[in-house]
């Protein structure tokens, strides 16, 4: 079908709407000038300025710590719980465990994090890396679950059962099938947790204790304060970082889409 | 037809250790939001009087009805405060959800009439923001939008305006940031239904002699209802809760009830009326949120 | 109690009590149900098939031919009855512990494995040594004809490669039994008919029992040596196929089995192994009486369309044959076949089909021509109602 002008200038306004923001933000990274809206020539100073800025980069360590852990377990438990809702027919509370995963994926961040918060104060838990990496975990897994269970959905599930036919037991049958054909749906769904994780705001705020602050936390409490060039570097490098992340994640599914399989929904 | 039984077993084994997570991490915690809102607010660390705890048994269970307390209940109706922040948050979200579909609908509508190699590339630029962070988005429009930033500079040099506008602080700041923010969660379903629909319906509907818009109103939009109602809920009810878009985007006058339980929280450390306003919150959202189970369900389970 | 063994001498205990009189049939299944909710997928089912059989279950869709063929294969479990396998009850054991393999409708190829790994990944699972699997391979690679595509991916073959990788992959364990769900349907009419062939050759070389699921009956009746087919979860009938083609055992099977022509009457005499039948529309008949005793006067005849004659004068010596008169009213050229609707001047109508035989449409009967049809006797079959 041919595209109509107004198509056209529907998807022109939508991708610029979505891009130049950012654009923007990388562009003004650069900007030597104190003042962040007068163009003083091209500069990598922020930059410097971030890599000296003690606090920023131990809230960047914290980051990237719970990312890697909460992004790893929700992918584990997220893949567990896909595959239990897309294999199993009928199990008791499978009700409630779709409702469980399909909640938070929409519930307001300011419920999840305060209930939980709640929560570890109830268990008198210190509060830190392991109650956010805790917080991260319950909500990506979620989401984990969700992009692996579509990729299993549009899986033919007469290849378990051929593998099933041709000796393997269940367990073995989703190890030597299974697994190599979801991995590219796990590792989006990795990916997508560990930019969650790096993303949160709202959660972590509640479930952290004092003195391990993330990037997002203290990133808003700098924003709050008004425009400074260094945040601009400093989200031009998240920016930076995640869009490796992706084109790394996209080669990878091509790489496995050359070998039989459907690219990854990332 | 089949029921495929043979799956089952392996099935509820992989099911244990997710549920037991989501039981303990997700469920439980809406128990300690409930009983930490029948509380009384006490100056305290944790600034609230202990309703029960474990080891006092049934004494100890009979002695935390009596204390229950509705308090912080009370407090929302009566306070003008907690109200409008309600009010506000259910206003925004459904303006913000309408203005999402009006410019989501047409995006999603021209991807899925591309040609078939650029649908995928077309998804993929719509989904790469979302993978950037949430606050990185708003922060660039705080940027863009400030009293000396580049939209105030362009407007000027165009001589559109004289003088510089106010756009940060505003309602229309924070608008702009919601529809940014999710966008690309009302595009994505509308596009996934969009994509399936068969091209010959137009075909047929046009053979039938409708005209391309009658076609569109009559074939079109009624079959992508689906992709709506999950567009819809999914930018609605996050919306309603919404913290960072309008605590960095809009004005101080008139606060949204994200804002507000922050507020309580952190700075009035107000625990129990913070967890009040909660399950208030959560009582407006369940119906939207069983809806949207439904929708998920149905889209995920159904073959 | 006084036992066998009690009296008989150690030596002759020790021998099997037992001799089976006649052989035990490879597959036994005995009163096998299943059920899915409120659902009857498999009723009650009995089933004896033979080592070295080529068997079809042949039935509409929904008929629970499928099912049953999971029952065998192990992805159900039966609600009740017996799936004896060699004299054993395999009803409970799980698919990868039975030795029975199974070709996949859509072939359920695993789209990360090459053909050489999905053809070698049942006996790697057998924990055979490397050399002995890369001889089975190799002979099965040779068995279907796949030489030189051992490296390609699943995605890069054609459908008819596929289906033999599938074949191959489920031969290579060297099943007792081979169950076949449509390993044809996904072909193209052509080259279902080469496959056919193929695969019937490959069952006669290799001796290997199978069983194979199919909604097409020309498919059944060219490869089968015996066709169950089945209805609302029971088997109709089981037959050679020229049995169930010529002596259907129920109107319903008669229907289901290529065409014919079904008229009811009444039988209004009986002597000398013919009866005379008053044929709705059809006028009086006379047939051959079938052995099984009828259970009323009520019957209907069944007739196929190339059973039955024209010709534009009644035949001479009509001696002891039907011949009824009737116009034609439709004429379907088939290429080798005609196929002519007649309206009887009773008011039935008849199909008829007829060769045709001489290139030159010297006897074709054209709409409007009066006809007589007839046929002898015995190639009716009379039906109970």
């Amino acid at each position: 079908m041919r595209l109509s002008r107004f198509n056209i200038a529907a998807l022109a306004f939508g991708l610029a709407f979505l891009y130049l923001p950012i654009v923007v933000l990388v562009i003004y990274s650069f900007n030597a000038s104190k003042l962040v809206t007068v163009w003083g020539g091209w500069s990598t100073r922020w930059y410097t300025e971030f890599f000296n800025d003690r606090a920023m980069l131990d809230a960047a360590w914290m980051s990237a710590r719970v990312g890697l852990v909460s992004a790893t377990a929700a992918t584990l438990l997220g893949t567990l719980a896909a595959v239990a809702l897309t294999r199993g027919a009928r199990f008791r509370g499978r009700t409630l465990m779709s409702g469980m995963l399909y909640a938070p994926l929409v519930m307001p961040e300011v419920i999840t994090g305060l209930s939980l918060l709640l929560l570890f104060v109830a268990l008198d838990a210190e509060r830190g890396f392991w109650t956010v990496t805790i917080a991260h975990t319950s909500l990506t897994m979620c989401f984990v679950a969700v992009v692996v269970q579509s990729r299993l959905a549009g899986l033919d599930r007469s290849l378990e059962e051929a593998a099933m036919d041709l000796g393997c037991d269940p367990a073995r049958a989703f190890v030597a099938v299974t697994l190599p054909l979801i991995w590219p749906a796990m590792a989006a769904g990795w990916m997508l947790a560990f930019t969650l994780s790096l993303d949160d705001l709202v959660i972590a705020s509640f479930t952290t204790g004092p003195g391990s602050a993330t990037l997002p936390i203290r990133i808003y409490s700098e924003v709050r304060l008004g425009v400074k060039p260094e945040i601009n570097a400093i989200c031009t490098l998240i920016i930076g970082f995640i869009a490796v992340l992706i084109v790394g994640a996209s080669l990878a599914s091509k790489l496995s889409s050359s070998r039989g399989d459907s690219a990854a929904p990332l | 037809m089949s029921a495929r039984t043979i799956f089952t077993r392996p099935a509820r084994r992989a099911s244990v250790a997710p549920y037991i997570w989501m039981v303990l991490f997700f469920l439980v915690p809406f128990g300690f939001v409930l009983k930490i809102s029948l509380s009384q607010t006490a100056i305290a660390q944790p600034p609230y009087l202990p309703l029960f705890g474990l080891t006092d048994g049934i004494a100890g269970l009979k002695a935390a009805f009596a204390a229950l307390s509705l308090d912080s209940f009370w407090l929302l109706v009566s306070d003008n405060l907690y109200i409008a922040s309600y009010g506000r948050s259910l206003v925004v979200a459904l303006v913000s959800t309408a203005l999402l579909l009006a410019i989501g609908y047409p995006i999603a509508y021209a991807m899925a009439r591309l040609p078939r190699r650029w649908q995928g590339v077309a998804m993929m630029l719509v989904i790469v923001p979302f993978w950037t962070s949430f606050l990185i988005r708003i922060y660039a429009w705080i940027n863009i939008l400030q009293h000396d930033g580049l939209l105030n500079q362009i407007l000027l040099a165009l001589h559109i305006v004289s003088a510089p506008v106010v756009w940060l602080s505003t309602d229309s700041a924070m608008y702009l940031g919601i529809v940014y923010s999710y966008l690309p969660f009302m595009i994505l379903p509308l596009y996934a239904t969009l994509a399936k629909q068969d091209g010959a319906l137009l075909e047929a509907a046009a053979d039938l002699g409708a005209s391309r818009l009658v076609a569109f109103w009559r074939v079109t939009f009624p079959l992508s209802l689906g992709g709506v109602g999950a567009g819809v809920l999914l930018c609605f009810i996050p919306i309603v809760g919404e913290f960072v878009i309008p605590d960095l985007l809009a004005g101080s006058d008139s606060m949204m009830i994200g804002q507000t339980l922050w507020l309580e929280f952190f700075t009035n450390k107000d625990w129990p009326v913070a967890s009040a306003l909660a399950i208030v919150l959560l009582a407006l959202l369940i119906v939207p949120l069983l809806v949207y189970d439904r929708l998920q369900r149905r889209a995920l389970e159904a073959r | 109690m006084t036992t066998a063994t009690d009296i008989l001498p150690d030596a002759i205990a020790e021998a099997p009590l037992i001799v089976a009189a006649y052989p035990m049939p490879l597959l036994r299944v005995d009163g096998v149900s299943k059920k899915f909710g409120a659902f009857t997928a498999v009723d009650g089912l009995s089933l004896d098939i033979q080592a070295g059989e080529f068997f079809a279950l042949l039935g509409p869709s929904g008929c629970g031919k499928t099912t049953l063929l999971r029952m065998l294969a192990g992805f159900e479990t039966p609600d009740a009855g017996k799936i004896l396998l060699d004299g054993e009850d395999i009803a409970a054991v799980l698919p990868h512990q039975r030795p029975v393999n199974m070709m996949f409708q859509n072939y359920a190829l695993f789209p990360h494995l090459s053909v050489r790994d999905n053809i070698a990944f049942g006996l790697k699972r057998a924990a055979l040594p490397k050399p002995e699997i890369a001889a089975r391979v190799a002979e099965m690679v040779a068995l279907v004809k796949l030489g030189g595509l051992e490296k390609r991916k699943p995605d890069q073959l054609s459908g008819g490669q596929k289906q033999r990788v599938a074949l191959a992959r489920a031969l290579a364990r060297r099943p007792q039994l081979l169950l076949l769900d449509e390993p044809l349907a996904a072909l193209d009419k052509k080259l279902r008919e080469e496959t056919q062939a193929e695969l019937m050759e490959l069952q006669r070389r290799l001796g290997t029992t199978f069983v194979i699921v199919t909604h097409d009956q020309d498919e059944a009746m060219t490869m089968a040596d015996r066709i169950g087919v089945m209805k609302d979860g029971r088997l109709e009938q089981v037959a050679t196929p020229r049995q169930l083609y010529e002596a259907p055992a129920s109107r319903w099977i008669a229907g289901f089995v290529g065409d014919i022509n079904l008229i009811e009457g009444e039988v209004t005499l009986q002597d000398a192994h013919r009866l005379t039948v008053a044929a709705a529309g059809a006028g009086m008949l006379t047939v051959a009486e079938p052995k099984a005793p009828l259970p009323s006067r009520a019957i209907c005849l069944a007739i196929r369309p190339e059973k039955i004659r024209l010709s534009r004068r009644a035949p001479t010596s009509a001696g002891g044959l039907n011949s009824i008169e009737g116009v034609v009213t439709e004429v379907g050229y088939l290429g080798g076949l005609s196929v002519y609707k007649v309206q009887l001047d009773h008011g039935a109508t008849l199909r008829v089909a007829l060769a045709n035989t001489n290139r030159l449409d010297v006897d074709a009967y054209g709409v409007g021509q009066k006809v007589v049809a007839w046929f002898a006797p015995d190639d009716c079959v009379v039906l109970p109602r």
